[in-house]
Formats: structure tokens, sequence, C-alpha cells
């Protein structure tokens, strides 16, 4: 008979799924290992396999390529497209260029933080939406603009915000 | 050769310097801030910024090279502006508290301000906030000071090889930190505290040490014992305006007689028992032929960069404490019993020129005296600021002697404060019970690719000892993986952590702002080794086993080298310490 709880067996599946992801890593870590700008390509892909870049990713990846964990941590924390929080299923970016800006990106922003309950930069806690800000998207005539999932939506009115969230769920 | 023309001025300087160097060879002192000689060349700042006939824009000069015909102006009113500028923006994201800054007076920044003659703040707006991590007990680190010039970053990934350091984040958000700004406590930091000696702000500092040892002055329960580390004798002057280097031994313990202390001990005498209990060890080794080569065991920071970067070779370590930690332990028991003074009541204080003294002293196992070996660690800044407090100028002081019976020492315990003389010393002895003769002059030669030394003793039976020295944990990290290859086999190696020359250009020496150019500090620390070898040689017993308070401590307390007592109080063992783990397990432990 085994003795073993459900919590015990949902850590083991944890594991087994952490160990393989690192197996995977570390394919991709070989594969690419002295090649020029092999730092960068290799958290790309990392982040393609885990959806972000969480600590210890990092850290294997300065160990295997022998590189410092305070280098990669630098370069990470330098480009806007690496995140070392898990993100959303969904994406919600609000354009705060000029036009948008002007046009009241800042309160579209407010109104979503308050409808998804989360700060700009944040996922909600069942895990569908990542609320950011970006720059100028480039169409401003449709400005105050938000892509969601890359979808451009223009003229975007404070009060239909819900209804909009509402197709994506 | 090239003709350049600077304000004016015109000189033939050599190709591939820069502006910057040109003009100090005019006696043209432009300004600067992020620059660092050698070290940190990356015009970060923008202080330096000069004009350069055809360059649209201002160029930094210390980025800038000569060539042929070049005409660069440094004083015009569009230079003057910029320059000023440039450093009122640096002060609008600086805080404001220069009063009480560890840094004060002794700030680069500072300076800048005073010498523009800068009255006001001009820019007013945010100001980055971060928490102050003094989670470590060597380091300080306030980030809000910092001021990006990154030379924290390069002293310690290009010369000490550590890479604690980066810059993070990104535009106003940027900082030089550890990855995530986490404490340095969660690093592999080695607490070697050259980021320190560095830094010109005061971003970074060493844990100040000093109410501690105050408040076991004013207390009359507590007996309060001092011990001086060989290079002090030889930099406390500076922090009076005396010459680099000037030794002056009598003096200090004059000093600190008047702040104080009960009594005053040389640790020299420390390194003496610890060149019989390495010496032992070695010879033991040598006739074993086991766990060759043996290191040296003195400096902290050695120590933790051995146990983080090299686990697989501490068994090579000297299990023999440092000349501190065996003084600490020797004063709380020998001293204690010797003067009928219960340990409980004792405070023992030491002054370091280093800060990972400090993290050394707080390591929880080195308490094998029953009480903390080493209660309080003060660097040699720390010790000037006390005797400055008082009022005394250590000029004026005249020369006391240390007191018995743990302050006589040998020429052999005083080189310990430079590079290479922990070993010189501790082969002195060894040599002479092996041949039974005295050894003269130990000549290192300077192997120059490698950039350490090596040296050969004839023990004149067909045997040899090999030894090598590095100093700087860069230079450690190159010898290692020749002797983790096997391609060097050394039997003897001496590793200080601080680059510029050991304990003499320690990590809690004086600072000297604007003027510490990289280079600098080297020229310095010549001097200061120098006034360590003239007092080796003044003294009329230069090898530690003739020293007649050892050999009494030997008689009437520890019987031997490596005896049961020798082993269980002087020496230590080391631990496998993993990268970017947690360690706030560990500041508990400390804290309780």
């Amino acid at each position: 008979m085994s003795t073993k709880t459900i919590s015990q067996e949902i850590e083991k599946q944890e594991l087994d799924s952490d160990q393989q992801r690192f197996a995977e890593l570390d394919k991709i870590i070989a594969a690419n290992k002295g090649q020029a700008g092999v730092l960068i390509n290799v958290l790309h892909k990392a982040q393609q396999l885990y959806g972000y870049l969480p600590r210890e990713v990092q850290l294997r990846i300065a160990e295997k390529l022998e590189v410092p964990f305070s280098k990669v941590y630098s370069v990470v924390s330098f480009y806007s497209l690496f995140s070392t929080e898990l993100q959303g299923e969904k994406t919600i970016e609000v354009c705060t260029g000029t036009a948008c800006y002007v046009k009241g990106a800042a309160d579209v922003v407010s109104k979503l933080e308050s409808e998804l309950g989360i700060a700009a930069g944040d996922t909600t806690e069942d895990g569908l939406f990542t609320l950011k800000t970006t720059r100028c998207v480039g169409v401003c005539s449709l400005a105050p603009v938000i892509l969601v999932e890359d979808d451009v939506h223009g003229d975007i009115e404070i009060d239909k915000t819900a209804e909009l969230l509402d197709k994506y769920k | 050769m090239v003709n350049i023309r600077i304000d004016g001025l015109d000189i033939e300087v050599e190709v591939g310097i820069t502006v910057l160097e040109a003009a100090q060879k005019l006696n043209i002192d432009i300004p600067t801030l992020c620059y660092l000689e050698e070290l940190n060349e990356v015009g970060a700042c923008r202080v330096c910024v000069v004009e350069i006939e055809g360059e649209a824009n201002l160029q930094p000069a210390c980025m800038y090279e000569v060539r042929e015909g070049l005409e660069v102006r440094t004083n015009t009113p569009q230079v003057i502006r910029a320059r000023k500028e440039v450093i009122e923006l640096h002060l609008s994201d600086h805080p404001f508290d220069c009063l009480t800054c560890a840094a004060n007076q002794n700030c680069e920044l500072q300076s800048l301000a005073k010498q523009h003659g800068i009255r006001e703040l001009k820019y007013e707006g945010d100001r980055n906030q971060f928490y102050i991590d003094d989670l470590s007990p060597a380091l300080v680190r306030e980030p809000s000071k910092c001021i990006r010039c990154r030379r924290c970053i390069s002293v310690c990934s290009d010369i000490q090889e550590v890479h604690i350091y980066d810059v993070i984040e990104r535009g106003f958000d940027t900082v030089a930190a550890p990855a995530y700004n986490e404490s340095l406590m969660d690093t592999p930091c080695i607490t070697c505290g050259q980021c320190i000696m560095v830094c010109p702000t005061g971003a970074l500092h060493e844990q100040d040490n000093k109410a501690e040892v105050w408040e076991a002055l004013a207390d009359e329960s507590k007996h309060v014992v001092i011990q001086t580390a060989p290079a002090i004798r030889v930099t406390i002057g500076e922090m009076f305006g005396m010459e680099i280097g000037s030794l002056v031994t009598g003096k200090l313990v004059a000093a600190l007689k008047r702040v104080g202390f009960d009594k005053v001990f040389d640790d020299c005498f420390g390194a003496d028992v610890v060149v019989l209990e390495e010496g032992q060890e070695l010879m033991e080794r040598l006739e074993s032929g086991r766990d060759l080569p043996q290191f040296t065991s003195c400096c902290p920071g050695w120590v933790k960069f051995c146990e983080t970067f090299y686990p697989s070779m501490l068994d090579n370590l000297s299990s023999c404490k440092s000349p501190q930690q065996v003084f600490g332990a020797l004063v709380k028991t020998y001293y204690a019993e010797q003067e009928g003074i219960d340990p409980k009541n004792i405070f023992s204080v030491s002054t370091m020129p280093c800060v990972a003294k400090k993290y050394e002293a707080q390591r929880p196992e080195m308490n094998d005296s029953g009480q903390r070996d080493v209660d309080a660690v003060l660097t040699t800044r720390e010790l000037g600021e006390m005797i400055k407090e008082i009022g005394l100028d250590i000029k004026n002081l005249p020369d006391e002697e240390y007191d018995q019976p743990m302050g006589q020492a040998t020429g052999a315990g005083v080189i310990f404060g430079s590079t290479g003389g922990v070993m010189e010393a501790s082969l002195r002895t060894v040599y002479e019970k092996l041949t039974g003769e005295r050894l003269e002059k130990l000549e290192l030669k300077e192997i120059r690719s490698d950039g350490f030394k090596e040296a050969e003793i004839d023990l004149k039976d067909g045997r040899t000892i090999k030894a090598a020295v590095a100093r700087g944990t860069g230079k450690a990290r190159q010898l290692m993986d020749k002797v983790v290859s096997g391609e060097a086999d050394y039997d003897f190696v001496e590793v200080m952590a601080c680059p510029a020359g050991g304990c003499v250009g320690g990590g809690g020496q004086p600072i000297y702002s604007g003027r510490d150019k990289w280079n600098r500090m080297y020229e310095d620390r010549l001097q200061r080794s120098e006034g360590l070898f003239k007092a080796d040689r003044e003294k009329e017993c230069r090898v530690a086993h003739e020293n007649p308070d050892v050999k009494k401590l030997y008689a009437e307390f520890l019987e031997e080298p490596h005896s049961e007592k020798s082993q269980q109080l002087l020496h230590t063992s080391y631990q496998d310490r993993q990268m970017y783990t947690h360690e706030e397990q560990y500041a508990e432990e400390r804290k309780s």
C-alpha cells in the first residue's frame, strides 16, 4: 500500500516537469554556447520555454554559460521584453504615446486597473490578463489605443472597456 | 609621438594616450568623477567634457585619444557651464545627508560640488530611494548614493573576478548592484572591501563598530583589550596627515592607551603563533606528501573565496586560524588565566586594515574560547576617527610600548601585513627547523606572464619547497586553475585577497578621495610595505620560534604546536559555500 499523499504526488509531478524543462533548457544552452551574442539568444529561448525568466532559470543559465549571475540579471533587467515574473495568458497593452496620452490614456490605465483589480505591470490572480503600458504603437489617428493579444482597439471609450475585456474571457 | 595643443599650450605626447592624460602633463587638472586610471575608463559621468576643435559636441577627456594636430580647450565658458550642469544633474538624484554620511569630507561628488561653487540645487525632481543593505557583517551598501560610475563593478569583476556587481535596471532606475539588488549576504561577496576603496561617494562603506567599542570602554565591569594588526602601524599616521607608509608603532600604542583600552597588544604576536602552527602543518604535509600545496588561511577574504569558488581544495587550506582569531582565542583563555580575569568580562577588540575581518570575527564557529573570540573589529579608518574623537593627533604623541604578555613580536609577525610576508615568515621557521640553518633572504621572482610570484627553497638534502604568492583574487583564480589542473606543483601557496600589496592595501585602509587613482594605490602600498620591512629589520628577533613570549605561551599553556589544546583553540574547519543561496539563516544565527 502506498502511503503517499496527494500533495506529495503533486509535488513530484511538479518536480518532474521542472526537471524536464531544465533538461530542455540545458539543450538550448548547449546548442548556443560559444556563439556570439549567446546570452541574449539563450534568454530569449528560455523565456519562450518558461513564459518568463525566474531566478532559478537565470542562475542555471549563468552557471552553464559561465557568465556571472550579475551579468545575466543586468541584461534581463535592461530589456523590457524580458520578464522576471510569470505573465498572464493574454496581455493588455495601453498605449501611452503622446497622442494617446493627450486623449486620456492615463484614465484608460486607471479604469483597467480598477476593473482587473491589479496595477499596471501585474497579472490577474486567475493568470488570464497581464496589464502593461507601452510606447506609441503608430496608429495615433485611433487614439486612445489599446492592444489585447496584438489586436488593436482604437477610440477607446472608458465606459465600454468592461465589454471589450469580456470578449477575451 | 604627436603634437597637440591644449588651452593654447603646445605639447608633444605619445600616441594612444587620452586628452585627460595629456592635460595632466601640462598640469591642467580636468575634473573627473567616474574615471579611475587603468581600472575604470568608461566615460560614464561626463564631468570631464572638453571642447575639441572640429567636433560638434563636447567630448569626455578620459576617453578621447590624442592625434596629430589636435586642439583642445578645457576652460571655455561653454565647458565650465556644461561641467557644472553635469554635476548639478548628478546632485539632483543624490540624497543630501552629507553631514551624517560615512564619506563626509572624503567624497568626490562633494568635492566637485565645492570646487564648482554650487550653492543651490537647480533641479528638483524624483530621487531614487533604495533600501540600505546592512545585513553583511562587513559592508554596508547605500544604493541611493550610487552615482553609477561603475568603479565597484570594474574592481570586483576585472581585478578580483568575483563579479558581485553589475548595472541593473534601466533609465532612472539604473543602479550598480548585485542581481535583483539583493543583499550582499545573499551573494558570494568575499567582503574584501575593494569596492569601498574605489567608491567615490558614501554608497559603499564598512559596518561601523565604533559605538559598541565606546560602550565597552565606558563599562567599568569590562576589561577591554585591543590587538593591532601589522599593517595598521604603517597607515594610521596617514589619517593624521603623515607621510604614506610612516612607521608609528609607538605612537599607535600611546593613542590606544589614551582612548582607554586596558591592555594594548600586538597582533604580530598572534602572527608568530600562526607561523609555528602553520609551519608545523606544512612540515607534516611535506613529510606525508598529502594535501599539497598548503594554502595560507590568514586572509578571511581569500578563505571565503576558496570556500565559494574552489570547495574541492578546502583540505589544502591550512586549518590554522588567522592571527586575529588565534589572538582572540588566546586572550579569553591564556591571558584570562594568567591575569585571573573572568573571560566573560573581557571585551576583545582588534584593529585591522580590513573589512573581511569583521566578517571573520562573526563566523559562528569562531567561539572556541567559550565566548566570541573577538568581540569587535575596527578598520584603520574607524580607529583614526576614534583617536580624533578624543581630540588627539597621533603626530604629537610619545612612543609607548605594547603590554605584556602578548605584546612582544618578531619581525616575522610584522611582515604578515605585506604580500609575500606570511610565506617568508613561515619559511624562515620551517627552513631553520628542517635544515638547522638560518634562511637569510627569500627571493621571490615575478613570473611575468602570470602576475604572481614564485620561489624555490633548497632544503640541502635533495628536497626543495616550491612556493607561490598571489595577491588579489583574480590572480588567485589563475593560480588555482593551474593547481587544480595539475599544471603547477607547488608545496606552499600564500594568497592575499587585496590586490594592492595585501593588507597594506586592505579594504579598511585610509581612502584618498579624488586622488586614489588605481595605480596610485600600488605606489602607496610600496611605501607602506617598505615601512613594514623596515620594522622587521629593526627587530632583534626575526624568526617566530625565537619569540620569548611565544616560547612561554607554549611552555605554560599550549605545550607544542598541534597539541590537543592548540588544535581545539587555534584551528578551524571550512565549509563548501553555495553561490547565491540565501544566507539569511546565517544572519539570524549571527544575531542570536
